[in-house]
């Protein structure tokens, strides 16, 4: 009786611990579920203040529209995205603590890149260090020393970034005939000297004699005795590579000083940010400049991007948003960069295997608001798909006028050319 | 070709060099002749850039009129900055290193609030002389001025006279400089040296209005742009001699010529080495800068 009992007893034990174990169970395997349904994080550093904001800002609004549309989705594998990010104030210095924070303290899944080249380099060395994926916006030939295999990056330059972002600008020369000498100037800083560097390979290519090869001080304040001291090369060509103020002085410094090369402009930056388009207004006409995306008729190649680029627009009137009024040059490719990301994610199905996203993204050609994007073999896109354009007819410093086909008409690549280079003083 | 290459970046360097002394002309007054290490200067002319840019595209006012006409607002504005200064840091004789710390904290708060306000794209002005140039040869050479650059010079070159002309000839000026010197024997003059620092400090602040003013008509700005020219304006001051306004004038233009040259002959990248260098060079030989008076407490 007492054996009997006592068996009853371990039975109830036993049947109270499965019951136990099972009501335990419960809230665990809820709390895994929970867990499963953490957001995913995707940190980054941003240039939301200083010369880069510009750019950083219209980046920003473009990722946003992604996260929108991925979370209205269901998100990346049933998570929601959110966004985990700092302000560089576009100072490289800053740069390798965002990181360091995003990883340790804040402990995103994803890191991306901020916008540029000169911000972009001092989280690789971070992000090497963790041995994960790492994409990049807008990045000139970033890993061209570091060669790691899990950097990617949406800029359209081509295997050899420096060489394939003035590929075709060199090009577009041709049509002006007679270019023998050129002069070539770039800010004294990574991108725009990696820039140079791809331009002097291209023009020692193209069998032209460099006349003045030089860097200026980001913080120049006047450029004309810099366009003095290239008039007296009297180069044929002008390349410039330089970061927004550089830009604009050097816009105004050829206007008002002059200059007989035919062609001026190659890598000026800022010149497709709306505030300086206004400002500099008819000064910009005859600029032979690269783009990635403008209004002109035969720019659907990108389907998506225009109504990307409308809706963006749309938000930055209806929600007052201090940024680029147009948001043309980075809104569908800061939108690429994480739609290729998300597209991974979802593919492979996890946030942390790195090897297994990284070899997704060698192996797979996306299709995104940019078109079709094809990786490397460290990063870079397989085809240089830069534009060149050329700023004609601007009358005024209207902003309107920008928005429509005719301004900044395409030069180059031929299949998508809707006007003819002439030579910089014809359109002044 | 060389003759004319000299000469063009002669002209420009001094023109340049207006400019430099339209934005350092306050930071003149205020570190040089007061003592206070006002750090934030460069981004209140920056804010000053910005108000020049509402009045002239939302109002089309000439950029150099809104400049002239927000200067009393700039005037008040340093009232309230050196009262406060004054209240928590002066008066406590702790203003050396967290008085720089005030100043550091203003310059943050600023430029937040112009981000918030204006956003963060680059802005510039229309005007009728922000573009084209006044050519011409002579003597075989031609030569190119341009009118935003020449503008900017006359209006620098008129801002700093005027200021060196009441600092050095009316009572306040001469007030204003015995502050620096010796602010006991001010006193024991019946003079309130805490006012006259207050207004010294006040017509600090209010050259940002035209300075900024200048300043967008020189360059594009934007909220952060203010910190690239820091350190050329504490070295235009400390070049030209603590407590000296003509020094500042002179040194702005020596420095925007030594650029200008070294740009046009050796390579623009040189030009800053070769600015601090002569910054250095004079230190050595005179430490308080080439038209200071040193340190006579």
């Amino acid at each position: 009786m007492k054996s009997i009992l006592t068996n009853r007893v371990r039975v109830k034990l036993l049947g109270g611990v499965m019951a136990a174990a099972l009501l335990l169970s419960a809230p665990i395997s809820t709390n895994v579920q929970a867990a499963d349904k953490k957001p995913i994080k995707i940190g980054f550093s941003m240039a939301l203040t200083g010369a880069l904001a510009g750019g950083g800002k219209q980046a920003l609004e473009g990722m946003e529209l992604w996260r929108a549309d991925a979370n209205a989705k269901g998100g990346l594998l049933g998570r929601k995205v959110e966004f985990v990010y700092y302000d560089d104030q576009t100072n490289a210095k800053n740069v390798p603590g965002i990181y360091s924070k995003l990883l340790d303290v804040d402990k995103v899944d994803l890191v991306v890149s901020g916008y540029g080249t000169n911000l972009i380099g001092p989280a690789m060395p971070i992000v090497i260090d963790r041995d994960i994926l790492f994409m990049g916006l807008f990045g000139m030939d970033n890993n061209k020393k570091w060669k790691y295999d899990k950097y990617f990056q949406i800029l359209p330059a081509g295997p050899k970034p420096a060489e394939g972002f003035s590929h075709n600008w060199f090009e577009a020369l041709k049509e002006l005939g007679g270019i023998k000498t050129i002069a070539l100037l770039a800010a004294d800083a990574e991108f725009a000297r990696n820039l140079k560097e791809g331009a002097l390979a291209n023009a020692k290519k193209a069998g032209l004699e460099i006349v003045y090869n030089k860097n200026y001080p980001p913080k120049t304040p006047d450029f004309t005795p810099i366009v003095r001291a290239v008039n007296a090369k009297k180069p044929d060509a002008f390349y410039i590579a330089s970061y927004p103020n550089g830009s604009a002085g050097l816009v105004r410094a050829l206007a008002e000083v002059g200059t007989k090369a035919k062609a001026v402009g190659g890598g000026m930056v800022g010149l497709q940010f709306a505030g300086l388009m206004k400002g500099l207004g008819p000064n910009l006409n005859g600029i032979l400049n690269y783009d990635f995306y403008v209004p002109e008729p035969t720019m659907e190649l990108y389907p998506g991007a225009k109504d990307l680029i409308a809706r963006y627009q749309a938000k930055v009137k209806a929600e007052n948003l201090k940024t680029d009024e147009l948001g043309y040059y980075l809104v569908p490719w800061a939108y690429a960069y994480l739609d290729v990301l998300g597209q991974t994610v979802n593919a492979v199905g996890s946030v942390d295997d790195h090897e297994a996203l990284a070899a997704y993204m060698h192996k797979t050609e996306f299709t995104s608001v940019v078109g079709k994007v094809k990786f490397g073999e460290f990063g870079e896109w397989t085809e240089s798909r830069t534009i060149v354009v050329q700023y004609q007819n601007i009358k005024n410093n209207d902003i309107d006028q920008f928005s429509r086909a005719g301004t900044r008409k395409i030069m180059f690549p031929t299949d998508i050319k809707t006007g003819d280079v002439k030579p910089y003083n014809d359109l002044r | 070709m060389i003759a004319e290459l000299f000469v063009n970046a002669l002209i420009s360097g001094l023109l340049l060099g207006g400019f430099y002394a339209a934005i350092s002309i306050g930071l003149s007054i205020s570190f040089g002749l007061l003592d206070t290490v006002n750090i934030a200067h460069p981004t209140f002319l920056v804010l000053g850039a910005f108000l020049a840019y509402i009045l002239n595209s939302e109002a089309g006012m000439d950029p150099l009129l809104a400049g002239v006409l927000m200067t009393p607002l700039f005037f008040l504005l340093g009232l309230f900055i050196y009262s406060v200064y004054y209240q928590f840091f002066e008066k406590t004789s702790a203003e050396a290193l967290r008085g720089l710390a005030f100043f550091f904290g203003i310059l943050f708060i600023t430029e937040v609030v112009m981000i918030m306000a204006f956003g963060v794209d680059h802005r510039m002005v229309s005007a009728p002389y922000a573009n084209g140039s006044l050519g011409g040869s002579i003597l075989g050479m031609e030569l190119s001025v341009p009118y935003r650059m020449l503008s900017v010079f006359v209006v620098a070159s008129i801002m700093t006279l005027g200021l060196h002309l009441f600092f050095s000839r009316t009572f306040f000026g001469r007030a204003s400089r015995a502050v620096h010197q010796d602010m006991l024997a001010l006193s024991l003059m019946g003079v309130d040296p805490i006012r006259v620092k207050r207004i010294a400090f006040a017509i600090a602040l209010a050259t940002c209005g035209v300075g900024g003013a200048l300043m967008i008509i020189m360059i594009p700005i934007e909220p952060a742009v203010g910190r690239l020219y820091i350190g050329n304006v504490f070295a235009i001051v400390v070049l030209g001699g603590l407590g000296s306004i003509s020094g500042t004038l002179i040194a702005a233009v020596l420095l925007g010529v030594a650029e200008s040259v070294v740009s046009t002959f050796l390579g623009p990248s040189w030009s800053p080495a070769v600015s601090f260098g002569i910054l250095l060079g004079v230190l050595a030989l005179k430490p308080s800068g080439m038209f200071g008076v040193g340190d006579t407490r």
